[in-house]
């Protein structure tokens, strides 16, 4: 007999050990933030209000992720693809936005062997960076299966599944985007 | 909706079952009793291979001035030796019996997430190969298990060694949390009609609760690996004191990781000890729920407990005070343990079978073990012994004293089911003793030792009065473990040519695992017993009586 939902338990413990994992890397910014006093930090190195439109983005994207699964709960596959591509492409949007910032940065000789804001800072953005790129992946291969004949329960279960990674990764990128950017304004 | 569902019996090859590979079912097995399987010879491999590590540090440290191996060379064989037995032998190994074990012992049929189970001991494996493989890169790794910051960074490391260390280890980190997110969930999800977590086996109870151990400490890991390869491999300066780095930044993040890893591979031991005792004690075990209860106690208290390992440091007395009184308190949910088992064989009309002797050495080995440890998380002891040969003594007593000797019991209790044949007694005995005696010949005198200074980690030492007939002593004692070790797989594949049948239930025991075939066909159960109790066997055998 099975209690829960397998898909969904399963992310959600493994989403735990992501936590664990992001928090490590927050504390360790936040733990060097101090220790740079001279060379690039993040009160002149980054553009915040630049970032908050990106951030704009995927925190859209985490709401239609959340109308793409009230049509799939609702049977409707056609409209459900359609929410899924809008997210996908806000998705894509935010790592587009963050591939041209570190162009940006890498141009000015911002890098991780700069100093430990650079450590820092490209250690945690990037490996969130990293979790947005997953989830397009996961995200585009939930779409090419609507298109398949037996998409079903088991389907929907995974689609689940991957909006609450989606809606965690956005998560954290706010924690981020606070701590990093914002905290600059203040 | 899902089309018309696929025949299962199309899924089988009309080909003779002789024409099928063996090997190639062995390597795309899902099924958790072949995965289990193969975590159980892979450990069982690397062990060979780290205590052959450990003996040539023996032979070594044998005589004073010995020149057998060059300190470089030395230090590569205890970080390889220290990295093996713990990320290669010591968790998988407890994983691989909580793999093949867990499903049965709640009545399922697999796994929970089967192919998850399957990547992950893939990914073990070849993080296993990817860091024996720093040895042909030219230069094995040789910062120790714990890789302390900065000596672990390019200004001092500077071969590849290191990075095939942080990428092997976070691959196999990645495994062993696959794992334990299967665990959880098929414990939550899959445990048979009846069986509530009041009834759940104590084995099952502790990989329940060293599954949630593995999700919070392993990313900790991840996260520090992560840091240092970005240090060597992109020139940064987490852990150098270079440009406002932090080496006790290693620290802190490496001992949050490593200190719950300490029970992550002593819980399931704990599991297999509360399986054992009982039933070879013929009674139910004394104060289940403290047992689980306790367990829960050591994993929320080993979460606050990791700067014991750095009092040498100089954090300053408030916060050696608090993490010494922490550690202290560990001591206590331990010995409700010790206690609930020894009242478990009180009384009992106890047999003395080859598992239940390994199961008594660990209760004697583990609590002497436990005891240097209390003596450890008193902060002026440790400035004393820290970094001798008193810890080597320490960790050897509760890593190899505790859990091997475990594992060993639940090896000679559980391989009449894996197999269907039962291991020699006679064997057994001597494999016993071999060890038992061999393990204390080798570790008791590391305590005096470490005592009189002799400081671990060094390739040898000079002639001080009695130090060499003590190291002797210990490099005698190395060799009689290995000798056991020849019994040991002596004794296997001869049993598993020749062992008498085991029949399901030869120790008449009362878990789940016990009510299926010997070994248990793919599907494990053809039905499973109905649950009523902590023992669903003796229920079965005793309709209408009430447990006692």
């Amino acid at each position: 007999m099975t209690r829960y939902n397998t898909a969904k338990l399963s992310m959600a413990v493994f989403l735990a050990s992501e936590f664990v994992f992001f928090a490590f890397l927050i504390a360790a910014y936040v733990y060097f933030y101090g220790a740079v006093v001279q060379g690039p930090r993040a009160s002149n190195s980054l553009n915040p209000p630049r970032t908050l439109v990106f951030t704009m983005c995927l925190v859209a994207s985490s709401a239609t992720m959340w109308m793409a699964e009230r049509r799939l709960r609702n049977a409707d596959r056609r409209e459900f693809r359609i929410w899924l591509g809008l997210t996908i492409f806000l998705g894509a949007v935010f790592v587009f936005g963050q591939a041209t910032e570190y162009a940006g940065l890498i141009a000015k000789t911002i890098t991780p062997a700069r100093n430990l804001f650079g450590a820092t800072f490209f250690t945690l953005t990037g490996f969130h960076g990293l979790h947005v790129l997953a989830g397009l992946i996961s995200l585009s291969a939930l779409l090419g299966l609507t298109f398949r004949k037996n998409f079903g329960a088991k389907e929907i279960s995974g689609a689940g599944a991957i909006a609450m990674y989606w809606h965690f990764v956005d998560a954290v990128w706010v924690v981020i985007f606070c701590l990093v950017y914002a905290s600059v304004w203040i | 909706m899902s089309g018309v569902p696929f025949p299962s019996t199309a899924l089988d090859s009309d080909l003779p079952a002789h024409a099928r590979s063996t090997w190639l079912e062995w390597i795309s097995t899902v099924d958790h009793k072949r995965i289990g399987i193969l975590y159980l010879l892979t450990t069982l491999f690397f062990f060979g291979v780290g205590g052959i590590e450990a003996l040539l540090m023996r032979i070594q440290l044998a005589w004073p001035e010995n020149t057998f191996l060059g300190p470089d060379t030395y230090n590569q064989i205890f970080t390889m030796h220290g990295t093996t037995m713990v990320f290669l032998v010591v968790v998988p190994l407890l994983l691989g019996l909580a793999n093949y074990l867990t499903p049965l012992m709640i009545g399922a049929s697999d796994m929970a997430l089967p192919r998850l189970n399957a990547f992950s001991f893939w990914v073990f494996l070849f993080g296993g190969i990817l860091l024996y493989f720093s040895f042909a890169s030219g230069h094995a790794p040789s910062a120790g298990w714990f890789s302390y910051a900065p000596l672990s960074e390019t200004g001092y490391s500077t071969r590849s060694g290191l990075d095939y260390w942080a990428l092997a280890l976070l691959g196999i980190g990645v495994g062993t949390i696959a794992t334990a997110i299967n665990l959880i969930v098929t414990i939550v999800n899959l445990r048979t009609e009846g069986l509530t977590f009041r009834r759940l086996p104590l084995f099952v109870w502790m990989v329940f609760v060293n599954s949630f151990l593995i999700i919070f400490a392993l990313p900790a890991l991840n996260a520090t690996l992560a840091m240092l390869l970005v240090d060597r491999q992109l020139n940064a300066h987490f852990f150098t004191q270079l440009g406002g780095g932090s080496p006790i930044l290693w620290q802190h993040y490496f001992w949050s990781f490593g200190h719950p890893e300490v029970y992550i591979m002593v819980l399931p031991a704990f599991g297999i000890i509360s399986e054992v005792i009982p039933v070879f004690s013929r009674k139910p075990i004394f104060g289940y729920r403290f047992i689980a209860a306790s367990t829960v106690g050591i994993a929320l208290l080993s979460v606050g407990v990791w700067a014991h390992h750095m009092f040498a440091v100089g954090l300053g007395h408030a916060w050696e005070y608090a993490f010494g009184a922490s550690s202290l308190l560990i001591a206590i949910p331990t010995g409700v343990k010790v206690f609930n088992w020894i009242a478990t064989m009180w009384g009992g009309s106890i047999r003395f079978t080859t598992s239940m002797l390994f199961a008594i050495a660990f209760l004697f080995t583990f609590t002497i073990g436990g005891l240097s440890g209390v003596t450890f998380a008193t902060v002026p002891i440790d400035w004393q012994v820290t970094d001798s040969y008193y810890v080597v003594a320490h960790m050897h007593y509760v890593l190899f004293g505790g859990t091997l000797f475990a594992v060993m019991a639940g090896v000679y209790y559980w391989f009449p089911k894996m197999s269907g044949r039962m291991l020699s007694e006679s064997c057994g005995r001597i494999h016993f003793w071999l060890m038992f005696i061999g393990f204390h010949l080798t570790f008791f005198i590391q305590h005096i030792l470490g005592l009189d200074g002799m400081p671990r980690r060094v390739y040898t030492y000079a002639d001080h009065p009695g130090w060499a007939a003590m190291n002797m002593i210990s490099t005698i004692g190395a060799f009689v473990i290995g000798i056991s070790m020849l019994v040991f797989l002596a004794n296997i594949v001869m049993s598993l040519r020749r062992g008498a049948f085991a029949g399901d239930n030869p120790w008449n025991a009362w878990t789940l695992e016990w009510a299926t075939t010997s070994p248990p066909p793919e599907h494990n159960f053809d039905s499973v017993p109905p649950v009523r109790g902590l023992r669903p066997l003796w229920d079965l055998a005793h309709p209408g009586e009430q447990t006692p």
